[in-house]
């Protein structure tokens, strides 16, 4: 006779280590780590203080907007319009620094700004309800030229008399890290407890599971996925800012064709594009992947026009894997 | 004193006539077995008493109040689940976390109100060994076989402590153990002092739990009677038509 306690313990009978090479997100990481250790080997120039920095701060914008995407895919949506709407929040900030607004007060147009348009995908998704991928792919293209029609496709780096703050927001460093990676953290901390312990996180996952259960059940469905929307263009909009900041200009191609590449990061991370699954820090090891397999080819001398492929291989193994796992728990 | 009584109900869909003033009573710990045949209207029954339609005609009460449910959520609050024929589970989630959805306990830390996990775990542990299932709170409910996953919708019933307990076609996509590992579920429920409607094709598992069997034929209540005055063959003719009404 099992009582209460021992029942409650119990899982599936299997050990810890098991249960954790089971997760993709530790293969991703243990794939990123062999690439940076042969990098270090490979070649003088990886594992140099510059370099480092420079990988930490340009992984940090996908892996920004990948957690994110990480909600959306986990509740069983798709997000193709966060790289317009990084170029609207940019061109949004940009406008009105130049104009002789504060920073803090651009800043804050900015993410009103994107949370307009996540705001406008979820009720057209929650309420109309179309597809997602046809309602954001239809905002790709209008968050872009909305950010044309602000600049009048011009490009800014004239930021006003807050100019010096933007660029240290954005490009600048604490303690030998750059900027984006403490917002990156914090961000990831705070997502991957609000996944885990509060009923949005666990909404989100439900929807993503099995959405009409999710409805029966009296969850909120549509607020939810309006707000899942917001969210997943709030990290965009945050990353509009800062990568303003770094780059110490805007134009109007800002952003161009990132969806891909942040997609790519949640899923190689272990989000499942069917729903259900995902975690923060797998979308931010995903991001960390690409950005060293992008970096190596630079430093290996190989055209980066092999990038794609690689990526490519990827997601296609992430899925592969995902498909694996499916079979062996079907029987 | 009746826990459900349904008086006069139509249901009109367009032209089609799926219910054609059905009149039916259940008693406090009484499990009512409903069949007919495909197309009947059961179906369209049992969405109607769970708020998913409202009916054309007629009236519903719950010991003896008159109830108008508009959505699904008012019929839950009046103490009317259902457990689903997809089951309606999020298979990515815990046993714990399905019994539980959309009435997670929360616990606080100061203004932060998190899920209160351990307690969900706990007292889904309780309702399972109530249930006398070996399903265990922490399972992933992807890799659960057909009766524990029937005992963690019917679990959900027990957490709400409904009063009736709608249950359309539990035994229909299972193996022979699980279902009579179900039917023991039914009669728990029962011993729990609450209402089960059980929809079922099959008549051995009617036969085995219900105190009373109803017959829909075409959208009418060709039948209302006691298991134990009524035979296989009798119900088998008042479904198929070929005995005209008892
Ligand atoms: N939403 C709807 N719109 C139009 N017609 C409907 C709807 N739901 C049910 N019907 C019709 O109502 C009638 C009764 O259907 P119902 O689903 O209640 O049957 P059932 O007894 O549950 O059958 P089964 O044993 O196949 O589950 C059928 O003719 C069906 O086509
Ligand atoms: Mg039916």
């Amino acid at each position: 006779m099992t009582n209460i306690e021992q029942v409650i313990g119990q899982s599936q009978h299997r050990s810890a280590l098991s249960r954790v090479m089971n997760f993709q997100v530790f293969w991703v990481f243990i794939a990123a780590v062999l690439a940076c250790l042969a990098l270090t080997f490979l070649t003088d120039s990886f594992a140099t203080e510059r370099n480092l920095f420079n990988v930490a701060r340009n992984f940090a914008f996908v892996a920004l907007i990948a957690v994110g995407m990480t909600a959306v895919i986990a509740s069983g949506g798709i997000d193709l319009s966060v790289g317009s709407t990084v170029v609207l929040s940019a061109m949004v900030i940009s406008v009105l620094m130049e104009g002789g607004y504060p920073f803090w007060l651009s800043a804050v147009m900015a993410l009103v700004a994107a949370l307009a348009v996540g705001a406008i995908n979820g009720v057209l998704i929650a309420y109309a309800g179309m597809p997602p991928f046809v309602v954001t792919l239809g905002m790709l293209s209008i968050a872009r030229s909305l950010a044309m029609v602000l600049s009048n496709n011009k490009m800014i780096w004239e930021f006003g008399p807050d100019h010096d703050l933007l660029l240290w927001v954005g490009g600048g460093a604490t303690l030998g890290l750059p900027h984006p990676l403490y917002v990156l953290t914090a961000l990831v901390i705070v997502m991957s407890l609000v996944f885990r312990w509060t009923r949005w996180g666990q909404y989100v996952f439900a929807i993503g599971g099995n959405e009409h259960a999710a409805r029966l059940t009296g969850i909120p469905v549509r607020n939810l996925k309006i707000s899942i929307y917001m969210f997943s263009a709030f990290t965009a909009g945050l990353a509009g800012i800062l990568m303003a900041g770094w780059l110490g200009s805007v134009t109007t191609n800002l952003g161009q064709a990132m969806e891909l590449t942040v997609i790519a990061a949640a899923v190689i991370g272990g989000a499942n594009l069917a729903g259900g699954e995902g975690t923060a820090v797998g979308a931010v090891v995903g991001a960390l992947l690409i950005e060293v397999i992008r970096n190596s080819l630079i430093l290996l001398g190989i055209s980066t026009f092999w990038q794609g492929t690689f990526i490519g291989c990827f997601i296609i193994i992430a899925v592969g894997f995902d498909r694996i796992r499916r079979l062996r728990s079907a029987d | 004193m009746s826990r459900l009584r349904l008086s006069g109900i139509s249901k009109h869909f367009g032209a089609i006539t799926a219910l054609n003033d059905v009149s039916l009573e259940i008693a406090p710990g009484e499990v009512l077995g409903l069949m007919g045949d495909n197309g009947a209207g059961k179906s369209t029954l049992v969405k109607i008493v769970a708020g998913n339609f409202r009916p054309s005609h007629g009236e519903i009460r719950i010991d003896d109040q008159v109830v108008d449910f508009h959505k699904p959520l008012d019929a839950q609050r009046d103490g009317i689940e259902v457990v689903y024929q997809d089951l309606a589970l999020c298979d990515n989630l815990s046993a714990a976390s399905n019994v539980f959805l959309g009435r997670e306990p929360l616990r606080s830390f100061g203004p932060i109100r998190v899920i209160d996990y351990p307690q969900m775990r706990k007292r889904s542990a309780e309702l399972f060994a109530q249930l006398k299932s070996e399903t265990r709170p922490r399972d992933l409910v992807r890799r659960m076989s057909g009766g524990q996953r029937q005992a963690v919708a019917i679990a959900r019933t027990l957490l709400s402590n409904a009063k009736i307990v709608l249950m359309d076609e539990p035994t229909a996509a299972i193996s022979v153990r699980q279902v009579a590992e179900v039917l023991d579920l039914v009669r728990r429920l029962r011993d729990q002092g609450m209402s089960v409607v059980l929809i079922s094709h099959r008549m051995p598992d009617v036969f085995a739990v219900s105190d009373r069997i109803a017959v829909l034929r075409r959208g009418q209540l060709v039948a209302d009677k006691a298991t134990a005055s009524s035979s296989p063959e009798e119900v088998t003719g008042l479904i198929t038509g070929a005995i005209e009404a008892a």
